[in-house]
């Protein structure tokens, strides 16, 4: 097998435990790396954990790595003038031998901010006392819970604003205010300008830097090194660490964004949700699940306490012990679905009607009743004489939620992230709704804590290889491993190519993750993207159809031993993807049907064509 | 910094653009053809504005769809110039299935006698460039540092030379149209290959164009509708013995400026001379030369001509004008405007022919529910066999009536309440609102979605004051950038922010003084506090004749702005 040779001098090794690894990794087989991986890392987390530390964290390219502080100019500019302040102080630094980074708040990672032990920040505010577009998101970050300990940086705040307006520098004074609230130090005060800024700016570029000569100059060189890079070995199949957590004693897990994805005027209702594994000792890798135990509608579970004529604190025993039936019935128990086996333990409370829907000869007309049907129906055509206990033995546990983990973990330690597309439909008159999509749509809160554990997808990874390229075909809420894999490859330095199919219903609305896939383009992580949205034209378009009119160039890819993956919709999307596969082998293989059939089960078998399909 | 500073400096971002852009095609066919966003390159935007088109977004949705990690809603506005504002009625059913099929569903009229169609996806926008091509219009040199569209006067019902000025006006539009292929090359498919054998160059612009927009303008006296004094170039027609004698000249004249820069400001036009009409495309010509060569290309809020001339001197500007032309203009003729505003109702033309001038608030063109008004000058294009004109107001004049469809066009109009608007305030029939928010990128604040409600309260003290019928120039623009005319508007609004504006008095009735800023950055209730006791001491104490404007300089309300350098003092 081929792997990225370690020959790092900035690894941690000796030169002679490298070359170990290096002959050990070469001789590995994928399932043996795994097992080896999962080891190391179950063993590095007990060390840590003896260690009474944190789980160390590889810095981000950029920050310091020899223990000297370097100094961060951060700006955000409306209209350039705090971007041409900023130049000019990365200038001056220069001149006067402090190294700097220049950095736009446009683009800066908010994750980097916890990082930062020097920092000269200029920043505009924008009409009545607006951030400028750039810097709504880390403005908005610092301003919410998320927001990091800043205890040890030092700062100073330069503010350009326009005095004729009532908060003149407001986002300024904001975040200076901020970041001593979250424990940093300034180590010049902030200076607010009008819109003749230039005499005032300058006087504050120079005041700072005389202050950060000093300060960048006196790294500790003992300091211990905050730039350990990744890694190396650390390949994107490993095995996840031991947790506490697991489905059986599911973590608590507060929910840290929770958006509607869909745009203006879609017919649709994608949420984008992250959520947290701070302090869980929960981690993942691209391809893995999550899942969550959700709860039940309120109003619904009223209507069935009352239409069944129950009192909603009837005390029960159920699987949680003693509880409420209202509790039982929010938490514990299934109350929508309607299957052939609650139908049978709640004919035993209803009348003589439901016969008619049991036992053998009556198994299509059951079928029938099922269908579009939920419970509350049920207890509606066949009024039950039932107690509180008698009901909640009738019902099935409430299952938990399996959701395509759309975050790489390395590039979001301590959180995965979500793709929910809400359901809500209606059938025979009533207002139906998805159990987990409208928990998160409806009902969580700032404060819920969601059950949750990570679900591994062995058959869902990727390549070991990371110069191998990948094909990955994800319509709709499908995509979200692909956001995974994709920032996992980047953060990874992976070589391979890779090669994105994503359609939905409308380019303007429905493009899941635009922009992010335009970075990914734009830094040359993202090859390629076809992009198929069905009610764009008059014709449908759909995946497939993009997959055969660039048949040639991926059976070129296939041949050149890329990986093709498959998330979504198994009913039609993959069925028909599948077939394109095929259609595609055959014409540009020029192979007759069978001996494409054999070169995709091939695929198949090597782990070259791999499915996550629902 | 010093001005001088900023003019000696190296040439901006945009002048690099136009350079390295092989006459205007940088990579806008690559940028049309990715399929991963709406947009297209920033670097292009710059280009594909001399093409007629900027790339704009749904500002209402930016920040939202910022956070759903898509990218902003971007989609084109589009803008055709029509030189003169005088188009056929096959035009307008055009450009009223395009705006349909390709556009938002609405046509915007603008201050420049161009159509603007707002919300084209970039899918869209090259069937749209094609489908206008068709119909014979075109969108190149509509915005960008070129000559944009060119002006004239709306009402030719009391002139005998109208028609020959609108020759005249065409002829300066075709002479400084940009020659480069690109356009035909990038929208309409010329054949590359064909089109590579011809030798592009702009024997008038060069490769780098202007170093900003120019706009020119024509009028005829007593009628100032396109506001002659606030253009570039200004040519007053004059008129001898039922002919045209020819055109005095005025330069100069700018509406653009930035917040918090006092060396930008509006500036009004010189009259320096008379030419012949033989002499005309000559003086435009040299004059744009004369720009071409000493604009700043440096400073870009400093490089319209109106600074060209205040940093040079106007007589230098004239000497070099007589000394590049080999010939010196003649002294000015007299003349004299009256108004700026638009003269409504019907009025009959010396050709015979009937012209109807109706109020369209805010210049947009469009169905609502209790006024289809879009739906009525459909079925009055499908009938008439007259033209179409739009004024420098932002409205429509139904032109070139025959007496025998009078009565049949008349009776649409009343059937559609075309007509209708007749009972505003005389105040709103003389407002002007540039387009804003949600699209526009300079805009600070609405204007044409909020000036009609400001107009409602407006409209509360003016029938107070007892001035329903008095006309009164009100103008709002989002930004200090001028679109809409705001500084010489008795009453002028330029956005500053969300709901607030700086209010600017004292401008003269036909555009021939510049107001001044009266109060800063305030709000709706302020602004109505502010100008109710105004108008009504206007309404009690005012002389005969006299205007708002004047009456607010006369009684000190505001210092009368002499010219275009004191308008901060």
């Amino acid at each position: 097998m081929q792997s990225p040779p370690l020959n790092d001098s900035a690894c941690p090794l000796t030169p002679e435990q490298q070359a170990m690894i290096n002959h050990l990794v070469g001789t590995l087989e994928p399932v043996q790396l795994a097992w080896i991986a999962g080891y190391l890392s179950a063993i590095n987390t007990l060390a840590l954990q003896g260690a009474g530390q944190a789980t160390a964290v590889p810095a981000a390219a950029g920050t310091a790595v020899n223990g000297a502080v370097e100094l961060t100019i951060l700006f955000g500019s409306q209209t350039g003038n705090c971007e041409g302040m900023a130049k000019m102080a990365a200038e001056r630094a220069a001149q006067r031998g402090i190294k700097s980074n220049l950095k736009n708040m446009g683009t800066y990672k908010a994750a980097e901010l916890k990082k930062e032990k020097l920092m000269m920040l200029i920043v505009s505010t924008h009409g009545e006392g607006d951030p400028p577009d750039s810097v709504e998101d880390l403005y908005d970050f610092i301003n919410s819970k998320r927001a990091p300990k800043l205890g040890d940086l030092k700062y100073s705040v330069l503010a350009l604003g326009d005095s004729s307006y009532e908060n003149y520098c407001q986002i300024g004074v904001d975040f200076d205010k901020r970041f001593k609230e979250l424990g940093a130090e300034a180590f010049r005060d902030r200076v607010d300008c009008d819109v003749d800024y230039d005499d005032d700016a300058e006087a504050w570029i120079d005041g700072a830097l005389d202050k950060a000569a000093d300060l960048a100059d006196t790294g500790d060189s003992n300091a211990v090194p905050t730039g350990v890079p990744a890694m190396p070995f650390t390949f994107p199949g490993m095995a996840p660490a031991a947790s506490k957590y697991d489905r059986k004693n599911p973590f608590p897990s507060a929910i840290l964004e929770n958006i509607n994805v869909s745009g203006h005027g879609s017919g649709k209702e994608n949420r984008h949700v992250e959520m947290s594994l701070e302090e869980s000792g929960l981690v993942y890798v691209p391809g893995d699940s999550l899942g969550v135990f959700p709860t039940n509608c309120p109003e619904f579970v009223a209507e069935i306490i009352a239409t069944a004529k129950l009192k909603p604190d009837a005390v029960v025993q159920s699987a949680n012990g003693e509880e409420t039936l209202q509790d039982a019935l929010l938490k514990t128990y299934e109350v929508t679905i309607l299957t052939p086996k609650v139908i049978d333990g709640y004919a035993k409370f209803a009348g003589k009607a439901i016969q008619s829907l049991l036992g053998d000869k009556n198994k299509a007309k059951q079928r029938k009743y099922i269908e579009g049907r939920e419970l509350i129906d049920m207890i509606l055509d066949y009024p039950p004489k039932i107690d509180a206990q008698g009901f909640t033995s009738v019902l099935r546990k409430l299952p938990h939620r399996l959701y395509s983990i759309a975050s790489s973990y390395d590039a979001h330690p301590e959180e995965a992230h979500l793709l929910i597309a809400t359901v809500r439909y209606q059938t025979h008159g009533r207002q139906r709704k998805g159990v987990a999509t409208t928990f998160y749509s409806d009902r969580v809160t700032e404060d819920t804590l969601v059950p949750s554990f990570i679900h591994e997808n062995p058959n869902f990874r990727l390549p070991a290889d990371p110069a191998t390229p990948i094909i990955m075909i994800g319509p709709g809420t499908g995509v979200a491993p692909f956001r995974a894999f994709v920032e996992q490859r980047e953060i990874d330095g992976a070589t391979g190519k890779n090669w994105l199919f994503f359609g939905d219903r409308r380019f303007r609305t429905d493009f899941t993750y635009q922009t992010e896939w335009q970075r990914f383009r734009k830094d040359g992580i993202l090859t390629r993207i076809d992009l198929a949205f069905s009610r764009d034209q008059d014709e449908k378009v759909y995946v497939q159809h993009r997959m055969l009119e660039a048949a040639k160039d991926i059976y070129a890819w296939l041949q050149d031993g890329a990986t093709i993956y498959v998330c979504g919709d198994e009913v039609h999307m993959a069925k028909d993807v599948h077939a394109a596969l095929l259609d595609i082998v055959r014409k540009e293989g020029g192979m007759k049907a069978n001996a494409a059939a054999e070169y995709v089960k091939n695929l198949q078998r090597d782990k070259r064509y791999q499915r996550d399909v629902y | 910094m010093s001005d001088t500073d900023r003019e000696s400096g190296p040439p901006n971002e945009v002048e690099l653009i136009k350079d390295a852009s092989n006459y205007l095609r940088g990579t806008i066919v690559e940028g049309l053809a990715d399929k991963i966003t709406y947009g297209i390159a920033a670097s292009d935007c710059q280009l594909t504005k001399f093409h007629g088109t900027y790339l704009q977004d749904d500002r209402d949705q930016r920040s939202e769809r910022r956070r759903q990690k898509l990218e902003p809603a971007y989609m084109f506005m589009v803008r055709v110039g029509i030189p003169g504002g005088v188009c056929t009625a096959a035009q307008w059913l055009a450009c009223d299935e395009l705006a349909h099929t390709r556009a938002n569903g609405t046509l915007k009229l603008t201050t420049r006698q161009a159509f603007q169609f707002h919300g084209v996806i970039k899918p869209d926008l090259t069937p749209l460039m094609r489908g206008l091509n068709e119909a014979l219009m075109t969108t190149l040199s509509a915005c960008g540092d070129v000559n944009r569209n060119v002006m004239a006067g709306a009402h030719p019902h009391d002139s005998p030379i109208y028609d020959q000025m609108l020759a005249d006006c065409q002829a300066v539009s075709d002479h400084l149209k940009p020659k480069t292929n690109a356009y035909q090359e990038i929208w309409l498919g010329t054949d590359k290959v064909m089109a590579t054998t011809i030798d592009d160059n702009e024997p008038i612009y060069g490769k780098t164009y202007l170093p900003r927009k120019f706009k020119i303008c024509f009028a005829i006296p007593p009628h100032n509708d396109p506001d002659i004094y606030t253009q570039d170039i200004g040519f007053v027609a004059i008129e001898k013995n039922g002919k045209l004698s020819g055109y005095n000249v005025i330069v100069g004249g700018g509406q653009g400026m930035t917040y918090g820069m006092p060396e930008t400001y509006p500036r009004l036009g010189s009259v320096i001379g008379f030419c012949k009409p033989g002499q005309l495309l000559d003086v435009a010509e040299t004059i744009v030369k004369i720009q071409r060569d000493n604009g700043n290309r440096s400073n870009r809020k400093r490089a319209r001509f109106k600074y060209t001339i205040d940093d040079h001197g106007i007589d230098w500007i004239v000497s070099e004008l007589n000394r590049r032309m080999g010939s010196k203009l003649v002294k000015a003729k007299p003349f004299e405007f009256t108004t700026n505003g638009d003269q409504y109702g019907w009025e009959k033309a010396d050709n015979g022919n009937w012209f109807v001038n109706l109020y369209i608030e805010g210049g947009r063109v469009l169905d609502t529910d209790d006024f289809p008004m879009m739906t009525g000058l459909r079925e009055i294009a499908k009938v008439h066999d007259g033209d179409f004109r739009l004024t420098g107001n932002q409205n429509l004049i139904i032109g070139n009536v025959d007496p025998g469809n009078k009565r049949k066009i008349d009776s649409l109009l009343k059937k559609y309440g075309l007509l209708d608007a007749m009972k505003h305030s005389s105040a709103r029939l003389n407002s002007i609102a540039c387009v804003a928010l949600n699209t526009c990128d300079q805009a600070f604040s609405e204007a044409e979605r909020y000036l009609p409600s400001l107009m409602d309260r407006m409209d509360e003290v003016i029938k107070a004051a007892g001035l329903w019928d008095d006309p009164i120039i009100v103008r709002m623009t989002g930004c200090p950038n001028g679109c809409g005319r705001p500084y010489v508007a008795e009453i002028g609004f330029t956005g500053k922010a969300i709901g607030k504006y700086n209010l600017y008095l004292g401008a003269g009735f036909h555009g021939e003084r510049l107001n001044k800023m009266y109060k800063e950055n305030i709000g709706e209730d302020e602004i109505i506090e502010t100008l109710e006791p105004m108008i009504h001491a206007y309404a009690k104490k005012r002389k005969k004749d006299e205007r708002f404007g004047d009456f607010c300089v006369r009684t000190d309300i505001i210092k009368a702005t002499r010219e275009g350098m004191d308008f901060h003092d």
